[in-house]
């Protein structure tokens, strides 16, 4: 019998600390000292986890790469000829670098309004215990699939001067973006730092209390170091977003200088200027990538083996006073507000309260008489959010025990930051440069395959990739190497390490990364909307076609059906993290 | 053990729900009707409607089978055009607006038809013998009555009307650079003021016009005559939005700039026999009667009626604002870019 879960937990508590890295000095690891009792299986695992990082490589190389590098080629290439000298004329002119500095300043804004309100919120969402916690949980995380145009007005709503919040003087300032992107991006802080909380052994910070360590400071020096990985993760994600951030930069953030993804926007579709958005795609991806090498040394620089174990969270207490007026009053007030909007607007017709917009759902409404109806529209959108979870998965999760495996072979770690960057790549590329690198490269290749629709789960399983690969790699990486050093002693083959060891870890990361990847296919707009077929119309872009036609019939319709989309997707948030397995991660609903 | 059961459990659950309910389903329904004379493939904007029933009917008169692709909006459809360049993987076009015909005759992506049924009503609008005309529209500023009656306030009648102070700050438009009814209204104020349009538009600005980025933004948020009740009674929109406010609100008529969207044949396609077919039944009768219904545009045909409430408040303007197509052709990039110029210096 192999250790059942309840041995393997008991290990996880004795396993004794050592240095993150395991014993540096000894060269011979028990692994090695077996290795002729398990060649085979050796071999065969070598091929294993080649095979775990090339497949989704390639994956990466055929639906990232080939379409992004076949557009940057023909902002470059002109006649054959490659050319720099665009370079020169747009980092040349002084708006350019308005312009990246607009797109720093508002994603560093977004980063650290998510951040320094996001750890007080995992804090209470995931280490305290009381009534309506799941509910708060789905609710923080709605606005992430939400479609931007539909938030965009919803925040307006209540921004512009004759709205409830019009007092405030936010109606097209920097201020009201930001304050929208922390809207997006706090549910990511909240559940990536959330779940790595959930599972920490609290008796260190008890220790440290019981030795008259005040409670802040028991945090700052206990468990913050602890958080560290999940809360640099997190934040490197929240920085892509942000500084990607396109529709909600559009409506609300006039007037003013744009980002860079609103110039690249408007270069390539108004223009045609591909050389010029070549080059500003070149800034984006260079800020991309130095965001992903700080929070990578950010994270190797906090990086612990953790000890995790079975937590009955407590009680809200008198207490955690400050981290709940926080927390409370961040949902309450920036998340709840623009969505109880939402709902209030969705639920008016013509200045009265009314259900008509609802009733409305089932039919393709004025102007639709051959369109497909929101409840059409939106069984799409979940076949389609199912088969790139699906993909995502299958691509993240042999990706992510790749990325978490710890080695000595610097070579080995080289290959895994490289692999890191390389993920994270398709949220720092604009969606309308992928959008056309579709049109020059697969579908110039397989027109029929282009047009069937088929391209949209495997597009959003790109663009899910990142969330899935983050969400998991915090976890594995908080493995002691030690447990597996030990298994493989006691004689364990590599594939029941896997099972036994990473088993339960990754059942514990894998509710929270299917419930992201499929959020995130649920919402995806940009891409679907290059890849859908015309009559196999997701959600989000048929809300969006809604809105972009006159009569009060298409208006309440498209914020009928945007309530529609958030109220499913929190239920899918709630219900991904229901399936963890008991045990792992958090005992209490 | 039973965290073990529990995975299984989710593994088979999600294995199910890839067999049974994947998005895969769609290609079945599209491929299993191969018409005799093969498939002819359309691209168009995303906000084009065809009934099941016009599909169907199509499909019957011509023998070809339908398929349709809609990457974007109209300019997304332009450039795709353009940079599919000598290997088209689409064999029609339809959707391409009048301020964006010339970049495609300029690059040579399209194939000469003249449909024999194109109505006499239509005739002035075909470009060369490539570009035929299916629908038009007018983009006018939109006025709520309602809140210039109630605010005793005379209405604007003239472009010049809005520059003035009492009117400027009443005013909500779209950029131009990322709306379509922007770019037109912007090149209807170039068509009318020539080199003084750099003035008009700062005497609109410094007055307190406000811009925004889109169509539904202006019309739901920021208009006081449509749902979100704003503070702005006067918005760019469209000639035909007044049927939908049934007629609380009109239009400005001497802003009025029209919008055409034509259909074309693309250059090299592999199957020109069945864009051709198709041009043909955009401009029947069948189709051009749901024009009105499902684009919200006016059908190029004239003798086909229009519904109740358009006849009623939403008919077009007789001597609507008309660009030179080929000025267009040639300025509109540096327009675009002389007015961003000047809204960014203006913000800031």
């Amino acid at each position: 019998m192999h250790p059942s879960s309840r041995t393997s937990r008991t290990s996880l508590r004795t396993a004794t600390r050592g240095s993150p890295t395991g014993p540096r000095s000894s060269k011979t690891t028990p692994a090695n000292r077996l290795a002729g009792n398990t060649r085979a299986s050796g071999v065969l695992g070598k091929i294993a986890w080649t095979a775990a990082a090339v497949v989704p490589l390639a994956f990466l190389a055929v639906f990232f790469g080939w379409p992004v590098g076949a557009i940057l080629a023909r902002g470059f290439v002109t006649d054959g000829q490659f050319s720099l000298a665009m370079f020169g004329e747009v980092l040349g002119e002084s708006r350019t670098w308005r312009i990246v500095a607009q797109t720093l300043w508002m994603a560093i804004g977004g980063t650290l309004g998510s951040v320094l309100l996001g750890i007080p919120g995992a804090y209470i969402l995931y280490r305290r215990r009381f009534p309506g916690r799941a509910v708060l949980r789905g609710i923080a995380t709605v606005p992430f699939v939400l479609p931007t145009v539909v938030v965009g007005v919803a925040f307006r709503a209540l921004l512009a001067k004759q709205g409830p919040l019009g007092f405030l003087g936010l109606d097209g300032t920097t201020t009201a973006v930001i304050l929208a992107m922390v809207f997006f991006n706090f549910s990511i802080v909240v559940r990536q730092v959330g779940s790595l909380w959930a599972t920490l052994d609290p008796r260190m910070t008890e220790a440290a209390r019981t030795l008259g360590a005040s409670p802040f400071r028991a945090f700052r020096t206990v468990t913050l170091p602890q958080l560290g990985p999940a809360i640099a993760s997190s934040a490197s994600l929240v920085f892509l977003y942000c500084s990607t951030a396109f529709g909600i930069v559009v409506t609300l953030g006039q007037p003013g200088y744009g980002t860079l993804e609103t110039e690249i926007y408007t270069q390539t579709t108004v223009f045609l200027n591909l050389p010029g958005a070549a080059v500003l795609s070149v800034l984006q991806f260079a800020i991309v990538l130095v965001a992903v090498l700080v929070s990578n040394r950010a994270r190797s620089g906090t990086e612990t083996t953790l000890k995790l174990g079975e937590v009955k969270d407590a009680r809200l207490g008198r207490g955690d006073l400050w981290p709940a007026i926080v927390t409370f009053g961040t949902i309450g007030t920036l998340i709840l507000a623009p969505l109880v909007a939402l709902v209030a607007r969705s639920l008016q017709r013509g200045g009265e309260w009314s259900f008509a917009n609802y009733a409305l759902l089932g039919t393709s409404g004025t102007g639709f008489a051959g369109g497909a109806t929101v409840l059409e529209a939106l069984d799409h959108s979940l076949k389609i959010a199912l088969d790139a979870t699906m993909i995502a998965l299958a691509i993240g999760v042999p990706l992510a025990l790749v990325l978490s495996r710890r080695t000595k072979s610097r070579g080995f770690q080289r290959a895994q930051r490289v692999i890191d960057g390389a993920v994270m790549l398709p949220l720092g590329v604009s969606a309308v440069t992928v959008g056309f690198g579709f049109i020059v490269s697969i579908q110039a290749f397989a027109p029929q395959l282009a047009m069937s629709g088929l391209l949209v789960p495997l597009a959003q399983a790109v663009v899910a990739l990142p969330l899935v690969v983050r969400s998991l790699v915090p976890v594995l990486r908080a493995i002691d190497p030690r447990l597996r050093e030990a298994a493989a002693t006691l004689g364990a083959s590599p594939a029941r390490i896997l099972r036994t060891v990473d088993g339960p870890f990754l059942a514990r990361g894998l509710g929270l990364a299917a419930g992201f990847a499929f959020a995130v296919s649920l919402g995806e707009f940009g891409a679907t909307s290059f890849l859908a077929r015309p009559d196999y119309v997701t959600l989000p872009v048929l809300i969006v076609r809604l809105l972009s036609r006159p009569g009060a019939d298409n208006y309440g319709m498209a914020l009928a059906a945007a309530v529609l989309l958030a109220a499913v997707t929190a239920t899918v948030m709630v219900v991904c993290e229901k399936l963890r397995p008991r045990g792992a991660g958090e005992v209490t609903g | 053990m039973t965290r073990r059961i529990n995975i299984v459990a989710t593994i088979a659950l999600a294995a199910l729900a890839l067999t049974g309910c994947s998005a895969a389903d769609q290609a079945g329904g599209a491929a299993s009707t191969e018409g005799a004379g093969g498939t002819v493939t359309i691209l168009t904007h995303d906000s084009f409607v065809i009934t099941d029933e016009q599909i169907a009917s199509f499909e019957e008169q011509s023998g070809y089978t339908l398929q349709t692709t809609a990457p974007g909006d109209a300019g997304v459809v332009t450039n795709q055009l353009v940079l599919s360049g000598d290997s088209p993987t689409v064999d029609g076009v339809y959707g391409i607006e009048n301020y964006s015909t010339q970049t495609l005759l300029d690059a040579g992506a399209l194939a000469s038809y003249e449909s024999p049924d194109l109505p006499e009503s239509a005739a002035s609008l075909m470009i060369e013998d490539k570009l035929t005309p299916i629908d038009q529209g007018q983009v006018c500023i939109n006025i709520d009555h309602a809140w210039f009656e109630e605010n005793g306030v005379a209405e604007p009648t003239t472009l010049d009307d809005l520059t003035k102070p009492e009117y400027a700050s009443l005013l909500v438009t779209m950029n131009p650079a990322t709306s379509s009814p922007g770019l037109a209204f912007l090149v209807a104020t170039i068509t009318e003021k020539g080199d003084d349009w750099e003035n008009y538009w700062q005497q609109l600005l410094d007055g307190g016009t406000k811009v925004v980025s889109g169509w539904s933004d202006a019309y739901f948020v920021d208009f006081s005559g449509a749902e979100g009740a704003g503070e702005y009674p006067l918005v760019l929109s469209y000639s035909s939005s007044p049927a939908e406010a049934d007629g609380r609100t009109g239009v400005l008529e001497t802003s009025c700039t029209p919008q055409v969207e034509y259909a074309g044949v693309v250059e090299g396609a592999a199957n020109p026999a069945g864009a051709q077919a198709f041009i043909d039944f955009l401009l029947s009768d069948e189709f051009q009667s749901g024009v009105a219904e499902n684009m919200y545009m006016y059908p190029v045909n004239s003798e086909v009626a229009l519904p109740e409430t358009w006849a009623q408040h939403a008919t077009l303007v007789d001597a609507p604002i008309e660009p030179n197509l080929k000025d267009v052709a040639a300025n509109r990039d540096a327009w675009i870019a002389d007015w961003t110029t000047l809204f960014e210096n203006n913000a800031g």
